[in-house]
């Protein structure tokens, strides 16, 4: 564990930022520790296209890795196959150290491209989502997702209806509901590819903060080498179809401080050459 | 009101130029009664139409209900069987092939002469609009919704209950609409299948006397409840759907 300080990529183990685990909760991942990933010698076809070939990736617990490829290299799927919702065609995925799908699904939670916010409900039901799907009541369930909707500057839209939202807040419910599934693994699959660059910036700022204090591991994969860098402990570098991880970058840089200036940083802007050089 | 304004508008002007054609040309009131003549038969009969407008309301709304029941659980059990929908769908889309009110006077020989017939001639007619719109409504529900609910410990029950259904509100709401148009149809053949109340036993008892001022009433009346119907279900649309109405009408679009 580093002793990095500061706004960007600081990481404190203190409690998860809804407070306690309850013991009796009846999610079943149980407490949100992290748990470790594993890829080995992942290959993924969908008929003649292959996906992925070869993949090998490991993400200690608590750890970040970032996996930066271009677009329709396979990142989307790579984090289905973590997830649980894919099966690779050959290899092993493991999460905690179990293979099965099954396990997979429950140890994970997976925050997508789009936001998927149910038009139907408030933006504060739709953050509840995983909790009431693990069998809390309603009620029950806004009682423990209020405390993040103020930590996470939500507090004034909880009754907003997604319409109602702009594309950054969508975002910030989506990352909350996928937050609160109280998942040891999070899996967040380009958060900001749909935003303009400004709002952008300002969400990564913003999910630094979030995962600051997130015991969980966290997996990231975007085709911004900014956003690797800003938010990974290690970027992975994925090729063209069929991807296959090019490059890894330990990221050893000091991260504290107001984004632009840790971006103009030097050690950034090495960094930051080599990825777009792997990537070529 | 605004809205529909312009179609109010149309509707007087035409009423007025009917008016007008019929005492220009002197054409006589059983052949084609002017609207004052429809609207005396409302002065004079008030209290029979009334009635019997009643008795076809209840026909109409009961058997409508009966089909929104039906269809609504067919649908459900369509979606949720694989086995089933590929048995029971092409035979429900091959039964549309029969005209289905030929089937009134069947049904008044199985059912009887009372509310029975009536209610099941409705349904029948209303059922199918209602299935196949809710069935492809839960068919439509974007995978991606679906994927996300089973990484959020959706069970196949939490996914049909908090995705699937209300994503499927707004067609099924669809179907229900159109069915609440059929209903005059089905309640008319079966009153004309064998009846002793409703319009359409009006407009049949009006036909051998030439009362054609009260055959028109009849069908005034009977486009005000259809329409009634309509707008019922419109209401209940929007309260139940209210997330598809048109954006702008609601809080302004928040900035991060």
């Amino acid at each position: 564990m580093s002793a990095r300080k500061g706004r960007l990529a600081p990481r404190s183990t203190g409690a998860p930022p809804w407070g306690s685990p309850d013991p009796s909760g009846s999610a079943p991942s149980g407490d949100a520790t992290g748990a470790a990933v594993e890829l080995r010698g992942v290959r993924q076809a969908f008929g003649e296209l292959v996906a992925l070939d070869g993949v090998d990736l490991q993400v200690p617990p608590h750890g970040r890795l970032a996996v930066v490829g271009p677009s329709g290299g396979g990142k989307s799927t790579l984090l289905g196959l973590v997830a649980g919702l894919l099966e690779p065609t050959a290899g092993g995925v493991l999460v905690g150290g179990e293979p099965g799908w099954r396990q997979r699904l429950r140890r994970c939670a997976l925050m997508p491209q789009k936001d998927l916010l149910l038009p139907w409900r408030s933006a504060l039901d739709n953050a509840c989502l995983a909790l009431e799907n693990q069998g809390l009541s309603r009620a029950e369930a806004r009682r423990r997702a209020r405390p993040l909707f103020q930590r996470f500057g939500l507090g004034e839209f909880e009754r907003s209806l997604p319409g109602q939202l702009s594309g950054g807040m969508r975002q910030r419910v989506a990352f909350l509901r996928t937050l609160l599934a109280g998942k040891q693994v999070l899996l967040l699959d380009e958060p900001f590819g749909a935003l303009d660059s400004i709002t952008r910036g300002r969400m990564q700022e913003w999910l630094a903060e979030a995962l600051a204090a997130q015991p969980s591991t966290v997996m990231l994969v975007t085709h911004d080498v900014e956003e690797a860098l800003l938010l990974g402990d290690v970027v992975a570098v994925l090729s063209a179809r069929p991807g296959r991880v090019v490059h890894r970058l330990q990221v050893g840089f000091d991260r504290g401080g107001r984004r632009r200036e840790v971006v103009a940083s030097q050690a950034f802007v090495a960094a930051r050459q080599t990825i777009l050089e792997a990537l070529e | 009101m605004r809205r529909s304004g312009p179609a109010l508008a149309l509707v007087a002007a035409g009423i007025a130029v009917w008016e007008a054609a019929i005492r220009l040309l002197r054409v006589p009131d059983y052949l084609l009664p002017a609207p004052s003549a429809v609207a005396a038969d409302f002065g004079s009969d008030g209290r029979l139409l009334l009635d019997n407008s009643l008795v076809t309301l209840r026909e109409m709304a009961l058997g409508l209900l009966l089909a929104v029941a039906a269809g609504l659980g067919l649908a459900v059990v369509l979606h949720l069987s694989g086995t089933l929908r590929r048995a029971l769908y092409p035979i429900l889309i091959g039964s549309q092939t029969i005209p289905i009110v030929v089937l009134a006077p069947i049904l008044v020989i199985l059912l009887g002469f009372d509310l029975a017939p009536k209610l099941a001639i409705v349904a029948l007619i209303c059922f199918f609009p209602i299935v196949v719109n809710t069935v492809d409504g839960l068919a439509s529900v974007d995978e991606d919704l679906v994927r996300m609910m089973r990484t959020l410990d959706g069970s196949r029950w939490a996914i049909f209950k908090r995705v699937e259904l209300p994503w499927a509100l707004p067609t099924a709401f669809s179907g229900m609409r159109v069915a609440a148009t059929y209903a005059a149809i089905g309640a008319v053949f079966g009153e004309w299948a064998g009846s002793s109340a409703g319009l359409g036993y009006l407009m049949l008892q009006a036909t051998p006397n030439l009362n054609t001022p009260r055959i028109f009433a009849a069908i005034v009346i009977l486009t005000a409840l259809s329409l009634g119907l309509f707008l019922s279900i419109r209401g209940l649309e929007r309260l139940l759907v209210p997330w598809a109405r048109p954006a702008g009408r609601g809080a302004p679009v928040q900035q991060p």
